[in-house]
This record gives structure tokens, C-alpha cells and sequence, in this order.
């Protein structure tokens, strides 16, 4: 490891990764955190426990801003672990000079959120700091839900299952380039920031056959999948085309040499379902978002590994994203 | 209708017009005899190698699975068409010690800012301290120069003929614009003359090239003219798209089978013979051809660079900060084969650090430090075949 932290460290990706075992899970290794799942599952299995802190420039871009995201990823954390957000902490940061008008903006769009998932904030905690301290304003937020459906884990994924996706994806990640870096487009482009439970609830009224479920935030969908088949020491066979990407957000793909399966999500949630549930799971999830779709199924092809395959006919392996998301050269 | 980007992409990605070119491909290619005039023990099927000069197409080549859809003797050898790849850590070191500077702001472009050089690399410098910065487009820093007028702006320039219009445009509205803190660190590089420096090789087993068809959009098709002319190695300029690969391909296969030996371009819908003359003549207001670049994986190639003219000297950071910039030249680990990968000698399966000590979070050789980078390519990708 380096001697320094680098943004790579923070990417979602594999140096991400070597952090969090080489420094956090060394020093706090425990059987609860060892699962390394979106959330912890604490208390007899009956609560789910998940915190996140959220940074993020601009603080208010197309489809949302930091204070819907800060309620989002933390209650999101929680539904995927089939827990009903309950109870949540609020922490901010604020560097001097900060408008409070700007502050009153956020704190609605968090109580907005809340009360979609039906959660409340118990407790919270402000700090004020020098200008140049932190970047405007940092959140953090843990939460407490409550497990509806025990069980759930990306560590129990088996050839029984299928992998889907609830809508397209990579909005999120293209949004805030694009806004970061000002670059203009005739289409709308909106991040995908919102809140899962209700999908989640859907599904499990329906009473789906659901293994495992990962919003697929930073380092993207490909980074969900590596961590499924690594945790489940499995091979994810998916379908190049059956991946859904709108066309604003493989345009942006396309201009700077990214790849959409790479970009950060913050309402898009892979899900591994049992093969006799995926018709009807796919069917709900569409009356969500018409995108929802079967993407690929699980073998033993190469272990821990996820298969990436063509309409033509080839196929490659799509690894854990590395590295800063950059622009590509020409 | 409006013309959408994605009008630009859609149909060169057709499954059924991809799998209709490997069919021609295969069945061509079975024809495929030595030429007349061959050795003895050169009979039956023949095998080419096709060099993709450019990055572009190693990661099109890979990304796409096109390997998967050729016959056997169809091959590709990987070229050194990727910037960042062939940067050597000297000039990795410059960037650094310019980076470094308190006064300075080093703005390079993408992955240039991830490539390690003796000290680390730029991103190891931004978190030491150094203000480091990536644009997409060269023009972006007239905005972050007039906004931080008491610091001097170092463009550290990369790329070939692609990339080098841009800056020669950045540098003539700084001229133009009167503008006194953005200065050039130029490392900007030519094709056609580490295509040369290849063919020169007594060992060197490419038979023909992929040109790389965004330099032509600036250069012009005539820039590899002399390839089929003077060494016999036929080339076609190829767009990117796997489409357009897969027909470039073919187009290769097709001349050797009706034994021609010409200069193509596939990618007729932006290349012409003569390319951009505005773009042309603003390199050659400011830039000239200079001695020498020593390419990494390749080593010493004359010409095959560019330098800033004499007269712009009050621009060139290499001039200014010529005290502290370090002049030791660096090789790669000894173990490294990235020189062998890039003339068509091994694949980077073969090297014995692949994959292990040399990875795309730490890479040894110059072909993994890019995504366009052959190393990077089948590490990522993978080599399902």
C-alpha cells in the first residue's frame, strides 16, 4: 500500500478495497463485519445497523442534492438487507461562511426522503469548522431498520439464482461529471438518487424468493457483481445488451471513455433472485421503472469472476473498477 | 432529423454486421498463401500479424472479444500507440518535480496524472500537496490560469498528432491573449516514425498495420504512404468502433489473399488523404520535429517527437525550470518485456511479472499503466479465448 491516501482510495474500487482490509477490517475484525454486507444485521437478526457519510461536488446537481443523498444511502444500505428504515442520525460538518439558506434546503430535501421511507431522525450532531476545513458541508447519517425478511445476503448467492437490475443505470455518476465538469447537454440527464425501500417492500409483499440485493453505488455495477462472486465464490454470466443504459448516459460514456457499468449509482440495486421468482420480481420492479431487467445468470465457469458477454458472441471479464474515474486522452 | 451522438456509435456496433465480417474474415483467410517468391519451407496456410498502432484499438480489439472472432492466423500484435504508455519516467519525473513547485499548478491530461515515476506519480503528488489537475479539453486551462492569477500554469502536454493541434491552439491564444502564467511541458510524439523504428527490427514480425484513423482525421492518410511503398507492409486507416475493426481486418486479409500491398482507409467518413490543414499548419507555426524522444519500451527513436520552436521559448517550462528538472535517464525492471510486446515478440501473457508484481494499481512496464495500454487491456479484459 501507499505511504499516502490517494482519491483512489476512495473510488468503490479495488484500492478501495485494500483500505478497508489493510487498515479498518485488521484493526476492528469481528464476525459481524467480516459478512461485509450493505448493512450489519445485529440483535438476534432482527435489526439491521448501516452508516455512510456523504460528500459531494456540487452539492446540488439534476435529480437531486447531498441531503436527499444522505438519507438515501443510508435507508437504501438498510432496505438491502430487507430491514424497514427506522431510526436515524444526522452529523454535519459545515465549513464557516456556509449560507443557511442553502442548509434549510438540504434539511428539507432529507425530510422529504425520511418521510418516504418512513423513518425519523432520534439524534444529530453539528460541527462548525475553519473555511478551507471541509469542502462546504460533509454529512453523515446512521440508521437503524428493522429486518422484515431474515436471511438476506450476497454471501449465499447459488446457480439457483439470477441476477437482475431495477432500471438503467450509471445516471448518477454521469450527472455529476457532467455538471462538475460543465458540460452541457440538449437531453436530461438527472442522477437516479432515491430511495428503495418501497421496491424493496413490493417485492417482499409479493413475497419473492430474494437472495441477495447491493445498491450499486460507488465502483458501480461491476463492482456489485465482483463482490457477489467473490463473496459467494461464484461466476456472474451477464449479457452485455440486456444491461440497460439510457442514451444520454452512454453518450457521456462515450465522450470520455468510461464505462456505464463502472459509474456510481444512488438509486439502482443489483439482485440476486431464485429462478422460479425472476419473472414476477422483474414484473414489479417495472412498475417502478419500465428498465428493470433479467441481466445475467450465476455458474461455475471461473470462480469469482464475472463473465461479461457479447450480442456477437465473445466474451470478457469485467473486473472491480481501479483507479480515479478520468477522461480518456483522445 | 438532428444528428444525436449516439447516431455516431449505434449501427458500427450491429451484432449481425460483426458476425457477417468474421465469416468473410475465416473464409478469406483460408486462402490465405505465402506470397510468391517465399522460401521453400514457407508453404501452406499462412498466418499474418496485423499491428494495431493505436491504444484505441488495443482496447477496442479487447473490449469487444474481437481476438474471439478471428481464424488462427490471423494475429495482432499490440503497437505502442498509447501515450501514457510510452512516456518515459524521466519525463513522468519532470511533472513530478514542476508538480511539486509551490508556485505551480500542473494540469495534464487523464490517465497521465495516474503513471508512477521514481517518486510516485502526480496523483501522489496532489495528496502530498502539489495542486495537480486533470481537463478533458486543453482549452480548460485559460479558465483555471485567470483564476489563480499568482500561479503559473504548467500544461504538461502528451499525446500524437490527435492531441498536439490542441495545444498548439491553447498556445496561440496565450500568445494571442497576451496571457503570462500558462507554460508548456511538451511531449507530444509522431506515429509514422515509431512505426519505422519497428519495421527496422531484424526480429520485428508485423506484416501489416491497422492505421490509427484519429491521427489521420489531423494528419491525413499520406502520412503512411511510405509504409507499403518502402517496407511492403500494407496498411488500413481503421476507425474504432468494433465495425470498423472488423472490416479493417478484412480489408487487410483481402489484400493479401489478391496479393496487394496498399494503403487503405476504412474510416472514410473523417479521413482524407490530406487531413486538417488548419490543424498542420498551427503545429507547424509553433512546434518543431526534435532530435530525439526516447520512447519507454522502445528506447532512442530520431524525429519522433516535438518541441516547441526556438521563438516560444518564453512558454517552454523545460527552459524555465531547466535547474530542477532531473536529466537521468530511467529503464524499466529488468523483467519487464513491454519492448518485446510492443514489436510483436510476446503477448503479456508471457511476461512472468503479468498479472503479478506488475498490475494496473501498480504497474512495472509501460503497457500497463493506461487502460489503452496492451498489459492494462488483457489485464482487464481478460483473454477468454
Amino acid at each position: 500500500m501507499n505511504k499516502t491516501i490517494s482519491l483512489a482510495c476512495g473510488n468503490g474500487g479495488e484500492e478501495n478495497n485494500e483500505l478497508i482490509s489493510k487498515v479498518f477490517y485488521k484493526a476492528f475484525y469481528n464476525e459481524i463485519l467480516e459478512k461485509s454486507e450493505d448493512a450489519a444485521i445485529i440483535h438476534n437478526g432482527e435489526l439491521a445497523f448501516s452508516t455512510d457519510s456523504f460528500t459531494v461536488s456540487p452539492l446540488f446537481f439534476p435529480g437531486a442534492d447531498i441531503g436527499k443523498l444522505a438519507v438515501c444511502g443510508t435507508c437504501n444500505d438498510l432496505a438491502m438487507m430487507g430491514a424497514k428504515p427506522k431510526y436515524l442520525t444526522c452529523s454535519v460538518i459545515i465549513e464557516e461562511g456556509f449560507e443557511i439558506e442553502k442548509l434549510h434546503k438540504i434539511v428539507e430535501s432529507m425530510q422529504k426522503e425520511l418521510t418516504i421511507n418512513g423513518a425519523i431522525v432520534v439524534s444529530g450532531d453539528t460541527k462548525v469548522v475553519p473555511r478551507g476545513s471541509v469542502d462546504k458541508i460533509f454529512i453523515n447519517t446512521t440508521g437503524i431498520g428493522e429486518v422484515i425478511k431474515k436471511g438476506i445476503s450476497s454471501n449465499k448467492i447459488t446457480d439457483e439464482d439470477v441476477i437482475l437490475l431495477n432500471r438503467d443505470i450509471g445516471c448518477h455518476g454521469a450527472a455529476i461529471f457532467a455538471a462538475r465538469e460543465g458540460i452541457e447537454m440538449s437531453s436530461e440527464l438527472k442522477s437516479d438518487c432515491n430511495s428503495l425501500f418501497p421496491q424493496v417492500q413490493a417485492l417482499l409483499d409479493a413475497d419473492i424468493s430474494i437472495t441477495a440485493m447491493r445498491d450499486a453505488t460507488r465502483g458501480g455495477v461491476s463492482a456489485v457483481l465482483n463482490e457477489w462472486a467473490k463473496q459467494s465464490d461464484i461466476c456472474i454470466e451477464v449479457q452485455e445488451d440486456k444491461i440497460p443504459v439510457s442514451d444520454e448516459v452512454m453518450g457521456i460514456c462515450e465522450m470520455l471513455g468510461f464505462e456505464a457499468v463502472s459509474l456510481a449509482n444512488e438509486g439502482t440495486f443489483v439482485l440476486a433472485i431464485k429462478k422460479w421468482d425472476a419473472e414476477a420480481a422483474c414484473a414489479i420492479l417495472k412498475e417502478f421503472n419500465p428498465h428493470a431487467e433479467i441481466i445475467g445468470l450465476v455458474s461455475d465457469k471461473h470462480l469469482k469472476k464475472v463473465i461479461l458477454k457479447s450480442a456477437w458472441g465473445t466474451a470478457r471479464f469485467l473486473e472491480t473498477p481501479t483507479g480515479e474515474l478520468l477522461p480518456r486522452i483522445c | 432529423m438532428s444528428l444525436e451522438l449516439k447516431n455516431l456509435y449505434d449501427n458500427f456496433r450491429d451484432s449481425d454486421t460483426i458476425k457477417a465480417y468474421a465469416k468473410v474474415i475465416k473464409e478469406d483467410a483460408a486462402q490465405l498463401q505465402y506470397r510468391s517468391g517465399a522460401s521453400p519451407q514457407e508453404s501452406g496456410t499462412r498466418s499474418i500479424n496485423i499491428m494495431e498502432v493505436c491504444g484505441g484499438h488495443t482496447h477496442t480489439i479487447m473490449k469487444y472479444g474481437i481476438l474471439q472472432l478471428l481464424p488462427e492466423n490471423i494475429k495482432f500484435v499490440h503497437g505502442p500507440g498509447c501515450p501514457v504508455c510510452i512516456m518515459p519516467k524521466e519525463r513522468i519525473d519532470h511533472a513530478y518535480v514542476l508538480a511539486m513547485q509551490s508556485e505551480v499548478i500542473l494540469v495534464t491530461l487523464g490517465d497521465m496524472i495516474k503513471v508512477p515515476g521514481s517518486n510516485g506519480s502526480l496523483q501522489d503528488a496532489r495528496s502530498r500537496g502539489a495542486d495537480v489537475r486533470f481537463v478533458y479539453s486543453p482549452m480548460d486551462c485559460l479558465k483555471i490560469a485567470a483564476e489563480n492569477p499568482s500561479k503559473k500554469l504548467i500544461f504538461f502536454a502528451i499525446g500524437f498528432e490527435t492531441t498536439t493541434p490542441m495545444s498548439a491552439a491553447l498556445l496561440d491564444v496565450v500568445i494571442k491573449r497576451d496571457i503570462k502564467n500558462i507554460f508548456f511541458h511538451i511531449n507530444h510524439v509522431t506515429v509514422p516514425e515509431a512505426m519505422g523504428a519497428l519495421l527496422v527490427d531484424a526480429e520485428c514480425k508485423i506484416d501489416a498495420f491497422l492505421g490509427p484513423a484519429h491521427v489521420s482525421v489531423i494528419s491525413g492518410s499520406k502520412i503512411y504512404e511510405e509504409f507499403p511503398r518502402d517496407y511492403n507492409r500494407p496498411v488500413v486507416v481503421s476507425g474504432f468502433e468494433p465495425v470498423d475493426v472488423m472490416h479493417s481486418i478484412s480489408m487487410i486479409v483481402k489484400q493479401f489473399v489478391q496479393n496487394r500491398c496498399e494503403l487503405e482507409t476504412e474510416y472514410k467518413r473523417a479521413v482524407t488523404r490530406e487531413g486538417n490543414l488548419i490543424a498542420q499548419s498551427l503545429i507547424d507555426k509553433y512546434f518543431q520535429k526534435a532530435q530525439n524522444f526516447r520512447w519507454r519500451g522502445l528506447g532512442d527513436i530520431p524525429k519522433s517527437g516535438l518541441e516547441l520552436k526556438p521563438e516560444f521559448d518564453r512558454y517552454n517550462a523545460e527552459t524555465i525550470y531547466k535547474e530542477i528538472l532531473p536529466t537521468q535517464e530511467i529503464n524499466d525492471h529488468k523483467l519487464c518485456i513491454c519492448g518485446d510486446i510492443l514489436k510483436g515478440k510476446a503477448t503479456p501473457p508471457e511476461c512472468s511479472i503479468f498479472g503479478t508484481a506488475c498490475k494496473p494499481t501498480t504497474p512495472i512496464g509501460s503497457c500497463m499503466v493506461s487502460s489503452e495500454g496492451a498489459c492494462a487491456a488483457y489485464y482487464k479484459y481478460g483473454n477468454l479465448i
